[in-house]
C-alpha cells in the first residue's frame, strides 16, 4: 500500500472510528496522519507477525491522543484485523482513547503529555549502549510541547548524542482550547529545538513528498545529534469544516451533516485502488448543512475572550486590528 | 545504609552487565565507587527527575534493570506520573531508590523530608515497597530487587544507621524478620512492627522495655508491599496489642497496611499506630530531635508501650 492510500485509510477509519465512538481528537488525528502513514509505509521496519521482533524500529506516538491514527495504521499493516477498529472506546476493547501497549505494535503507551520523548531517549539510549541499530521514532504534538518534560528529553538526547532518535512534531498550531500562540507561544519552535542541540527540518507535515525525502535524510543524517521533523501540519486536514476549527479538537463527527459531508468530502479525494470498508461508493444524498449548522465559526478562548489583564488586552487588540474593548 | 546500597549493587552490576544506575545528579561521593568501577553503567541523567524516571522505564524496555537515585521526595513524588504510567504500568524493570527517608534531611526543612513516600507508591498497582530497617536488611534487599523483574521502590536511611540484626537468615522480600518472640508470660502481650531506618529507636525501646519484663514479641518489615499477611495474622490472634512504628506520616503507610490486614481477621489485637501526626514538619533539627519532636523516638515508643 502507497503512503497516500494508507493515509487516505487512516482518515476513514478515523471518521469512522470516532463517529461509532463518540471519540475526541478528530482534528489532531487528521493532522498526524500523513506524518504515521508515510512511517508506517515507508519508513519504519516491523514485522506485524512478530511484533517484538528485536530488529524493528520502536515507534512511541507521545500524543496517545490521535491513537485512532495508529490504530488504523497498524490494523492496516496486518498487526490484527481491520474490524477491531470498530471497538474502538468499546466495553472490553483493547482501542483505547488513548495508545495502549496491550496491543501488538504499540511499544509504549502514552495519554498523559510530555512522557514519550523521554521514553523513546531511554530506548535510544539502551539500542545505542547495546551497539544495535534500531531506530526510535516519537511523534509529538505541538501543544505538548508546553510540558518541560520534553524539554528535560531534549536536553539529555543531545547530551548523550542520540542520533538514532527521530522526533517528529505535529505542529498543527492548534491545542485543547486555542491556537498554540494564544496559549503559551511557541515560536519560534524550530529554533527552540535548534538551541537545545538538535538537527531540526522543518517541513509540511502534510507532504508525503516531503516527509520521505526528510525521513530519508534524518535516518542518514549521523552527526551525533537527535533529529527533530517539525511538520508543520493543518488540524482536521482532508475535511474542509473540520481544518483549523478547535471545535474538532473534541466534537467527533455526529449522525447527519456532518458525518456525511466528512465522508464524501473524503470521497472526492479517495487514490487510486482504495477501498472504503464503511461506504464503499460514498454516500448517496449526503445531508448538507443548514442555515443552523455550526460550521465555519471561530471556537477558541481568544475569540470571545475580553481580558482585563494588560498584556493579553494589547495583544488581543493587535489581533483584531486595534480594536478598542 | 545508602554506602551498604551503593556497594551491595555494585557487587550485583560486576556480575550482570544488564544493571545501570540513573542518577539525578545527587551522590557526590557516595557513588563515586560505582561510578568509577562501572563508567559504562552509570549515567547521570541531569537535574530532571520526569525525564530520568521515564527515561529508565524506555531503558528497561529494552532488557536494561535500572536503578534510579535521588533524594527524598525527588525520584518518586516529583514524578509520580513518570512512576505511575511508564514505569509500573509496563511493568518495568525499574529501580527507585530514595535516599533519605523520613527525617533523614531534617535539617534542610520540609522539602528534603519524605514523610508521605510510603503511602504514596504502595499505592500504585504493580510496584513493590522496601524500606530496609538496619544495614543488613538494605544489602539483603538491594541484593533481592537487584534479582526480581518489575518495579520497586527502596526507600533508605542515610548513613549512621545502626547494624541491628548480625546476619538475616533466608531474606524474603514480603517476609518480616523476627527480632525477638516473647519471653516472659505475663499479659498483656504486645507485638512491636516497625519498617524503614526507624528500626532503631524500635529495637532500643524493646530492649529497655523487656528488662522491665513487658512481654514483647519484635518484627522489622523491611517490606511494606506486598506486605507479610501471615505475620500480621498470627500476631493478630495471639497478641493483645500490635504496635506500628514509622517514621512517616500516620495516614496510608505502614501502620494502614497492617491495620487492612487486621481488620479481615478475627482476631483480639488492638492497633497502636506511631508515626507522623498529618502535619509538616516546621521546626528546624536533625533526624534524632524531629523523632523527639513528632512523637517517635525511643523515649515516645517506650512511654506509649509502657502505657499499654
Amino acid at each position: 500500500m502507497t503512503s497516500e492510500q494508507l493515509a487516505w485509510k487512516i482518515r476513514r477509519h478515523g471518521i469512522e472510528m470516532t463517529h461509532l465512538s463518540g471519540g475526541s481528537h478528530i482534528g489532531s488525528i487528521m493532522s498526524v496522519t500523513d506524518i504515521i502513514a508515510v512511517l508506517y509505509a515507508n519508513v519504519i521496519k516491523y514485522d506485524p507477525q512478530k511484533p517484538k521482533w528485536e530488529g524493528r524500529d520502536r515507534m512511541i506516538l507521545s500524543k496517545g491522543h490521535a491513537g485512532a491514527a495508529i490504530y488504523a495504521a497498524l490494523a492496516e499493516s496486518g498487526f490484527f484485523e481491520i474490524e477491531e477498529l470498530k471497538t474502538h472506546y468499546a466495553n472490553g476493547s483493547r482501542l483505547s482513547g488513548h495508545v495502549s501497549h496491550h496491543l501488538p505494535g504499540v511499544d509504549f503507551s502514552t495519554g498523559s503529555l510530555g512522557h514519550g520523548l523521554s521514553a523513546g531517549a531511554g530506548m535510544a539510549y539502551a539500542i545505542k549502549k547495546e551497539h544495535k541499530n534500531n531506530h526510535v521514532f516519537v511523534v509529538l504534538g505541538d501543544g505538548e510541547c508546553d510540558e518541560g518534560s520534553v524539554w528535560e528529553a531534549a536536553l539529555f538526547a543531545n547530551h548523550y548524542r542520540l542520533d538514532n532518535l527521530i522526533a517528529i512534531v505535529d505542529h498543527n498550531h492548534m491545542q485543547s482550547l486555542d491556537f498554540c500562540e494564544n496559549t503559551l507561544e511557541l515560536e519560534n519552535l524550530g529554533d527552540k529545538w535548534r538551541a537545545f542541540g538538535w538537527n531540526v527540518f522543518e517541513i509540511n507535515g502534510n507532504s508525503h513528498k516531503e516527509l520521505k525525502e526528510t525521513f530519508s535524510l534524518a535516518i542518514d543524517v549521523k552527526n551525533q545529534k537527535p533529529i527533530v521533523i517539525i511538520g508543520n501540519t493543518v488540524k482536521g486536514y482532508g475535511v474542509t469544516f473540520m481544518e483549523n476549527d478547535i471545535l474538532w479538537h473534541y466534537r467527533f463527527p455526529h449522525s447527519g451533516w456532518e458525518y456525511d459531508k466528512a465522508v464524501t468530502e473524503l470521497h472526492k479525494n479517495k487514490p487510486e485502488g482504495v477501498e472504503d470498508p464503511y461506504t464503499p461508493n460514498g454516500i448517496e444524498n449526503p445531508i448538507l448543512p443548514d442555515d443552523n449548522a455550526d460550521i465555519f465559526n471561530d471556537h477558541t478562548t481568544s475569540y470571545t475572550w475580553k481580558p482585563s489583564y494588560p498584556v493579553k488586552k494589547e495583544r488581543m487588540s493587535a489581533k483584531l486590528g486595534g480594536e478598542k474593548f | 545504609m545508602r554506602d551498604t546500597f551503593v556497594r551491595t549493587l555494585l557487587e550485583e552490576a560486576e556480575i550482570n552487565s544488564k544493571i545501570e544506575l540513573v542518577t539525578g545528579d545527587l551522590g557526590f561521593g557516595v557513588l563515586k565507587p560505582y561510578w568509577e568501577a562501572l563508567p559504562d553503567q552509570f549515567t547521570n541523567a541531569g537535574i530532571a527527575e520526569q525525564n530520568m524516571t521515564t527515561l529508565a522505564a524506555g531503558m528497561a524496555l529494552e532488557g536494561k534493570i535500572v536503578f534510579t537515585y535521588s533524594i527524598g521526595n525527588f525520584p518518586t513524588l516529583r514524578c509520580l506520573e513518570q512512576i505511575r504510567n511508564d514505569c509500573a504500568y509496563h511493568n518495568a524493570n525499574v529501580k527507585i531508590v530514595c535516599v533519605g527517608g523520613g527525617f533523614v534531611y531534617g535539617s534542610l526543612g520540609m522539602s528534603h523530608q519524605a514523610t508521605e513516600d510510603i503511602a504514596i507508591l504502595r499505592s500504585l498497582p504493580n510496584v513493590t515497597v522496601v524500606c530496609p530497617g538496619d544495614l543488613v536488611e538494605a544489602k539483603e534487599a538491594t541484593k533481592a530487587i537487584a534479582n526480581m523483574p518489575g518495579t520497586c521502590y527502596l526507600r533508605l536511611g542515610r548513613g549512621g544507621e545502626k547494624r541491628i540484626h548480625k546476619y538475616i537468615k533466608d531474606f524474603e522480600i514480603g517476609k518480616a524478620v523476627l527480632i525477638r518472640t516473647n519471653k516472659h508470660e505475663t499479659s498483656p502481650k504486645i507485638a512491636v512492627f516497625s519498617t524503614g531506618a526507624i528500626l532503631d529507636d524500635a529495637t532500643e525501646a524493646c530492649n529497655e522495655l523487656e528488662k522491665k519484663g513487658i512481654n514483647l514479641m519484635q518484627y522489622s518489615f523491611h517490606t511494606v508491599k506486598p506486605i507479610d499477611k501471615d505475620t500480621i495474622r498470627k500476631c493478630t490472634l495471639e497478641c493483645d496489642y500490635i504496635v506500628t512504628i514509622e517514621e512517616h506520616n500516620i495516614i496510608g503507610g505502614f501502620g494502614s497496611a497492617v491495620s487492612e490486614v487486621m481488620s479481615e481477621v478475627d482476631g483480639k489485637a488492638k492497633i497502636i499506630r506511631m508515626g507522623i501526626n498529618d502535619e509538616y514538619c516546621i521546626r528546624v533539627g536533625d533526624q534524632k530531635y524531629l523523632r523527639e519532636q513528632y512523637g517517635i523516638s525511643k523515649g515516645a515508643i517506650m512511654r506509649r508501650i509502657g502505657d499499654l
